[in-house]
């Protein structure tokens, strides 16, 4: 997907539209023209308005805007039910948070913008191997060519000066050229499925048990997905209920489950008694009270899981090579950031080219693609940190933490501007605080 | 600080030729073996003969680190990109070409005095330029050469290891002559900038970079590259030699260069340790590059 990204990104931009580009997919192209089937497939992402935004500049809005499902609050809190915290929109002067699309049609979506174009889409077919000059060794001056040779199952073999490395947490480009990893397995997997709820909504709804966030995100219509992070042993159980019971498991999670909902109140009293008078700036969430989510009434998908783990390149870049998306880095789902930052490394990627474009420099250089590695590394890191210290926090089930927890909600719901400043800094695509950036 | 005195460092390399070497040849401190280049004799056809042959091997062996990015010459590879900018903006101007396009340059002859391994003309070439490179190091030609055969975007530029002397004899013009990181090293400024304009078409430009004479530069690549830490040996550098912009602007003047608009097209370039990278700036007292219009007759 995000390699679709960058290919759209650079036939929209003036300067890098005249490049010669090769999209290499295992899946093959489907000519029909991006169509909402019934029922939403489980497999979605959260997209935040900077990729709205970039997606806006690569020319895929127009297709995906009837498609996707907005969403302007929010709602966190976890089973200690000591606290939580609601976010709006509104807080940060804005229409909506962010919009829940279906993974399947962002990818027809990228796909159709490229079918008019001058790129060569080589699909269905896949990377056998690729030999990169600095791998192979030898001094530049050396005879021969120093580009990179990429090989494909097809038999196929393509000379490139760049290789943009976008196929996945697996990636093998990322392997052949040599960088290794660095991370984690988190213990845990996601379980996805699609449900319907009993009202349409437009709220993500996240509360954090013991073994992990459970998430109810809004589709459309009355449909909504359920992102269920959860020991292995747990998830393997939830699959193999029976639906009805499958749905109580949710309901009563959301709800019931460990404690009682946490008192709205608490944060109303201290925003208006403590820190209104002093701080003013009052995010109009701040004195919203705890609601109850929506209720499920059904699933209507298979229950998809897969294992989730922390993962991040040691490089981005090498010479006639970089790294985008997954390839990159692979975080938790919790706060549904991954394609988020996919999405930014495309936009910082396509920056990157045009500058190499317009200095005439060639654009596997690795001073160039240095360059993105530092922008993408400043941008991501942070945000991975986050994450993966929230991931723990929210695994430890002892009273200092709880109450620390607690703490955190009741701070982060009532004090206004520490909640808008959270708020940007999920919209932005990581904590660069440029949006800038993202824009081509 | 220490970026600005590494590029001083790169610049000695890439034009050892034009510094006699300071230890064999004490009296020539003043001129280089381009004594033979600028100095009177206009016709010295091969400048082999007062290139010091130790020096010169000293820097062939170095030759083949010019396009290591990530050797002895980074920084300025790293100044590359900024060099390139300042000159595609001036070019695009002078010469009414778009400047989103990616081949703006396209038409256009452009020659680059003391190339080098060529970091200014394959980035050139790419950009539409019909290009020439000229230097008086054999090693560095042959360097380039084999290079810029890798792309067939750069494989059509023209490398010649002779000297802007030479070119004027042969009468050859161009639409823009670049001299960056040169005209410190030459004995008379006066005279290069004559040859330089002489190898200008009218309406064309000439593009040259250089250091200032200035308390800044002097601290920098004089007393703490020499005599401080050691990178350069002492009296590499003659500071009075260095050009103030100001200098630099009459001296053009007097061989029919215009620069129209100061900070426009003379632009300081220094290095930002913590983004690590160069940026052009209006602080001209160490490092600038400078546009001038060749003045219609």
């Amino acid at each position: 997907m995000v390699g679709a990204a960058v290919a759209c990104g650079l036939v929209s931009s003036p300067l890098t539209r005249s490049l010669k580009i090769a999209v290499i997919d295992g899946s093959p192209i489907s000519f029909d023209k991006v169509k909402k089937s019934d029922i939403p497939d489980p497999r979605v992402s959260s997209i935040t308005p900077a990729t709205v935004s970039f997606c806006k500049d690569i020319g895929t809005w127009d297709d995906l805007k009837s498609k996707v499902a907005p969403f302007d609050s929010m709602q966190v809190w976890d089973y200690a039910g000591l606290g939580y915290t609601r976010y709006n929109a509104a807080d940060v002067d804005e229409p909506v948070l962010g919009y829940v699309v279906e993974n399947g049609i962002l990818v027809s979506s990228l796909r159709a913008r490229l079918q008019g174009s001058d790129v060569d889409l080589l699909c269905p077919t896949q990377v056998d191997s690729v030999i990169f000059p600095h791998r192979v060794g030898g001094l530049p001056e050396e005879e021969g060519s120093n580009w990179a040779h990429v090989s494909l199952k097809d038999g196929r073999s393509i000379a490139t000066r760049l290789v943009v490395g976008a196929d996945g947490g697996k990636s093998k480009v990322r392997k052949m050229a040599g960088i290794s990893t660095t991370g984690w397995d988190y213990m845990q997997e996601g379980l996805i499925c699609t449900v319907r709820v009993d009202e349409h909504h437009s709220t993500a709804w996240q509360r954090f048990l013991p073994t992990g966030p459970l998430a109810l995100l809004p589709m459309n219509d009355d449909f909504s997905n359920i992102v269920w992070s959860t020991t292995p042993k747990k998830a393997k159980e939830l699959k193999s209920l029976p639906s009805e019971d499958f749905v109580n498991a949710v309901n009563n999670a959301l709800t019931k489950d460990f404690s009682p909902p946490p008192k709205s109140g608490f944060a109303e009293v201290l925003t208006n008694r403590f820190l209104s008078p002093y701080f003013g700036n009052l995010a109009p969430s701040a004195t919203e009270e705890f609601q109850f989510p929506v209720k499920v009434k059904s699933v209507e998908t298979d229950r998809l899981s897969f294992p989730l783990s922390l993962s991040h390149a040691r490089s981005y870049a090498a010479p006639r090579v970089v790294l985008v998306g997954d390839a990159a880095h692979t975080v938790h789902p919790l706060a549904g950031q991954g394609v988020n930052l996919g999405f930014g490394d495309a936009a910082a990627l396509i920056k990157v080219l045009e500058k190499g474009v317009r200095c005439g420099l060639d654009v596997g250089e690795i001073s160039l693609l240095n360059e993105y590695e530092n922008t993408r590394k400043f941008a991501n890191l942070p945000m991975m940190a986050v994450l993966d210290g929230f991931q723990r926090i929210f695994s430890t089930d002892s009273g200092p933490v709880n109450a620390l927890r607690a703490a955190g909600f009741n701070l982060v719901q009532s004090f206004g501007p520490l909640k808008k400043l959270v708020i940007s800094s999920a919209m932005s695509n990581g904590f660069s605080g440029l949006p800038g950036l993202l824009r081509i | 600080m220490s970026m600005a005195l590494a590029v001083r460092r790169l610049s000695r390399l890439r034009h050892f030729s034009t510094q006699v070497s300071l230890r064999s040849n004490p009296d020539a401190r003043d001129h280089g073996p381009t004594a033979g280049k600028y100095r009177g004799d206009r016709g010295s056809s091969s400048t082999k003969s007062s290139v010091d042959a130790q020096e010169s091997a000293k820097f062939a062996a170095l030759s083949g680190t010019w396009w290591d990015e990530l050797g002895p010459f980074k920084p300025l590879h790293a100044m590359n990109p900024v060099r390139l900018l300042f000159l595609r903006s001036g070019m695009c101007r002078h010469f009414k070409k778009d400047p989103i396009s990616p081949r703006p340059l396209d038409g256009l002859t452009i020659l680059d005095v003391g190339c080098g391994g060529g970091l200014l003309c394959e980035p050139l070439a790419r950009m539409g330029a019909h290009v020439t490179g000229i230097d008086a190091v054999e090693e560095n030609i042959e360097v380039a050469k084999l290079h810029a055969a890798k792309d067939p975007l750069t494989a059509t530029i023209l490398y010649q290891h002779t000297t802007a002397e030479q070119l004027v004899q042969e009468k050859q013009q161009f639409d823009i002559v670049a001299a960056l990181e040169v005209i410190e090293h030459v004995p008379d400024p006066m005279d290069f900038l004559q040859s330089l304009s002489l190898l200008t078409k009218q309406d064309g430009a000439v593009v040259i970079s250089t250091l200032n004479r200035s308390p800044t530069s002097y601290s920098l690549a004089i007393f703490a590259a020499e005599y401080i830490l050691g990178w350069l040996p002492k009296g590499t550098h003659d500071w009075s030699k260095f050009l103030t912009p100001e200098e630099v602007a009459l001296l053009m003047e007097r061989a029919s260069l215009t620069v129209r608009a100061l900070l426009e097209e003379m632009t300081g370039m220094f290095y930002d340790p913590l983004k690590q990278t160069w940026r052009l700036a209006d602080d001209l007292s160490v490092n600038y590059i400078a546009w001038a219009a060749k003045r219609g007759e």
